[in-house]
């Protein structure tokens, strides 16, 4: 997928005039935030699961490679076979293979973002495969020739009357005079397509919420089933998963799905939770004949250590761009490449470079309100941060924001100096303003003068007034 | 799963001491932020009024300057350093430091000792000084148990939650006990609790973005039909106070803290006010 986080700002303002969009993103507000409150509300052992949701992930982050091991140790015993990716074009390669060696023509899939990461589809239908998104929101947006703009909702920045269109552009073998007016209609025809795919697919490629070391399982959540038939119904089945998906055991699972729904989508528990463990067994009434898991690494292995090693605690539950103010003026395209949100600022730089995905991490007011909701009590805004202390070190930052910062830094450094030129910017501006009250435009001050007033200051600075009356009183 | 117990009782003034440690006569160094320094003293002298009628006696150190927030948060982490030494050098023989502002606060109590943790001479000292930082209103209430302002205002107030004060110091009732106590109708706005969009250096460098920030929270504001608009950082009240005069929009805009200390007599940040002559 073509990269365009270092043109983030035009991306922005683009998205901010897109009209269509900006009534879209009105509805993350009423469909997530107050749905995650009121499941939060209600569990008030809420703020301790975190925790030890929290405790799970550094534990297994910290011996990762046992339990990975352990893990294909479990998968192979099931009669499924891992594959170790260490990058995009590795993972691409391996499951072209697979399906090229079971002569595959027709493949489903269910949501995944890691498929997105690797830019499978493309790869997929370049060789020839037809590939069927089977969640609803992918399925929309595949129509769409477009990418998801959210991780649990990749759909979210279309509305109903741009579905209706499409399938009426896609679906042109069905009456041209259907009703499609009510959403639940859209519904009713996407199965009905869907279910066809389903049955005739010979493979089938889904992501991966969790892998259990314990088991050799892989877990997905979804709401609409189409995971299930996905891995259950065709001859071979894929998981795509990053290496960070792995959990101990189900024990720890179940304690971590207990705020991941929640977090997500406000549900105390998503409507299917499934588990799938190797192929079909000889008394297995279904399932499929090969099961195999693809590791993508793809650049976590090397954050392991480092002041971004919380990242991969991350559950993808999105609750962090659900309640990110920046997300909700912009949408989630404007960040230019898959994960967008505080959880992309952060982990965008880390796997396509800080050079390309450096924008991300700037673009935050650091207001934390995403750490505030992280089911995974990950520091977002710290490690965003930690991504422009980088950027500064590497001297990438721009030249006038490091030329202004190290006036600056000057100056604060000398508390005498820094009292003469604040007596003499309070006095400049306060002339400037005529008695207004306010600066209608100051220079360097652009940015904020576009859009705002400057206020204009009381006339002398606090020092200057306190030393004037601590003289006083002493005369 | 254990339950925490929940008690509830007033405080009494020997928890208060206990707890805190504040005894009148103490000294508060007041930490008076480059934002107020520069653009609105009132606050600062609100700030000490309000110190002062609680007892502590109120020192200006004079090697201030900014807490260093703009290195730290632009990722110049040597400058946020070697500021942050500074402050620690010219605060830490006080007993307390009050700050009229959450995010200033929140860099001091929260930020150095992440800066220092690996100095073993400063680590410490960043440590102690960040154990006796206090942003105003939390000061105030939570550590000298003030539940009283004694001055009134009339009008209805609405109360925008600055996010460091919120989320790192957790100030968020405080403000509204005292504003309450002095007679005022606070008038809730929807997302108090969201960024308005200044965010330091964001707000020139993501000029377009804040602004859309801003924009949904002064449609916010205005829809309170409140008369007057109150927070406690001066960063978030310029950049509300500019968005709402570039709209026309007159609401009087001001810092908490001056509301408390009863100094209302300066013309607002933004808004008409009857001693403000010649505005819009
Ligand atoms: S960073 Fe936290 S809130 Fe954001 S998607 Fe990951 S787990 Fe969820």
């Amino acid at each position: 997928m073509q990269i365009t986080s270092p043109s983030f700002k035009d991306n922005a303002r683009q998205a901010m005039a897109d009209a269509d969009l900006q009534r879209a993103l009105g509805n993350v507000e009423k469909g997530f935030i107050n749905k995650r409150a009121k499941a939060v509300a209600k569990l008030p052992e809420f703020e301790d699961l975190r925790d030890s949701a929290r405790d799970i992930k550094n534990h297994t982050l910290a011996h990762l490679d046992l339990y990975l091991e352990h893990y294909e140790k479990k998968v192979t015993e099931a009669g499924g076979k891992v594959h170790w990716a260490a990058d995009a074009e590795e993972a691409r390669k391996i499951i072209l293979d697979i399906c090229k060696s079971v002569d595959a023509k027709r493949i489903t899939k269910g949501k995944s973002m890691i498929s997105e990461e690797i830019a499978l589809n493309a790869a997929l239908e370049a060789s020839g495969h037809e590939v069927s998104e089977t969640d609803l929101g992918e399925y929309i947006i595949q129509l769409r020739g477009e990418h998801p703009s959210h991780i649990i909702a990749p759909a979210i920045h279309v509305n109903k009357d741009q579905v209706e269109a499409d399938f009426r552009r896609v679906h042109d073998k069905l009456p041209p005079e259907r009703n499609l007016e009510a959403p639940e209609s859209l519904l009713a025809e996407a199965r009905g397509i869907l279910r066809e795919k389903f049955l005739s697919a010979d493979v089938g490629i889904t992501g991966a919420n969790f892998l259990v070391a314990e088991t050799g399982s892989s877990i997905i959540v979804t709401n609409e089933g189409n995971g299930d038939l996905t891995q259950i119904l065709p001859r071979v089945h894929i998981v795509t998963a990053s290496l960070e998906k792995i959990v101990p055991t189900l024990e720890d699972v179940s304690q971590i799905l207990r705020v991941l729904a929640r977090s997500a989508t406000g549900q105390e528990f998503s409507v299917y939770t499934t588990l799938s463990t190797g192929p079909k067994r000889a008394e297995d009434p279904d399932g499929p004949e090969e099961y195999h898991v693809v590791l993508l690494d793809n650049g976590r292995s090397s954050m392991i250590g480092t002041e971004f090693q919380d990242m991969l605690r991350c559950i993808r539950c999105g609750a962090c761009m659900n309640h990110c103010p920046v997300y909700h003026s912009i949408g989630g395209h404007a960040y230019g490449w898959v994960y967008p949100g505080p959880m992309g600022s952060v982990l965008t730089p880390s796997l396509i470079g800080v050079d390309k995905g450096g924008q991300l991490p700037n673009a935050s007011t650091f207001c934390g309100r995403c750490e505030s909701v992280c089911p995974m009590r990950i520091p977002l805004p710290k490690m965003m941060r930690h991504w422009r202390e980088r950027e500064f070190e590497r001297h990438l930052s721009p030249a006038t924001t490091r030329w202004g910062l190290s006036a600056w830094a000057y100056a604060a450094k000398r508390p005498k100096l820094y009292k003469m030129i604040t007596r003499l910017g309070a006095m400049a501006l306060n002339l400037a303003s005529r008695n207004k009250g306010a600066l209608r435009w100051w220079p360097l001050a652009g940015g904020w003068t576009k859009y705002r007033d400057l206020p204009a200051p009381q006339g002398k600075t606090f020092q200057q007034m306190w030393a004037e009356q601590k003289k006083a009183a002493r005369s | 799963m254990t339950k925490r117990p929940r008690v509830s009782r007033t405080k009494t003034q020997e928890d208060t001491e206990a707890e805190s440690g504040f005894k009148p006569g103490d000294s508060v160094a007041l930490f008076v932020t480059c934002l107020v320094d520069l653009f609105r003293p009132s606050v600062g002298f609100a700030a000490a009024k309000l110190i002062e009628g609680r007892g502590g006696e109120v020192i200006v150190p004079q090697a201030q300057t900014c807490c260093g927030q703009p290195a730290f948060n632009s990722g110049d982490r040597d400058t946020a350093r070697d500021i942050a030494k500074q402050v620690i050098a010219a605060f830490e023989r006080y007993d307390h430091v009050v700050v009229p502002s959450g995010s200033c606060g929140g860099m001091i109590s929260k930020h150095y000792s992440e800066l220092l943790a690996d100095d073993p001479q400063w680590a410490p000292r960043a440590d102690a000084l960040a154990a006796k930082t206090h942003e105003l209103v939390s000061f105030l209430f939570d550590v000298t148990g003030m539940t009283e302002c004694g001055e009134t205002f009339e009008g209805s107030v609405t109360y925008h939650d600055s996010c460091s004060g919120l989320r790192e110091l957790g100030v968020k009732r405080q403000p509204r006990r005292l504003l309450e106590s002095a007679g005022v109708n606070i008038v809730e706005m929807k997302d108090s609790e969201v960024c308005c969009g200044f965010g330091g250096t964001f707000c020139v460098k993501y000029p377009d973005i804040s602004n859309t920030m801003v924009g949904k929270k002064t449609a916010n504001i205005a829809a309170t039909g409140a008369g007057t608009l109150l927070a406690g950082d001066l960063g978030c009240l310029m950049n509300m106070a500019g968005k709402l005069r570039r709209e026309g929009v007159d609401i009087e805009v001001r810092h908490v803290a001056e509301i408390l200390a009863g100094m209302t007599d300066e013309p607002p940040i933004a808004g008409s006010h009857e001693n403000h002559e010649g505005d819009l």
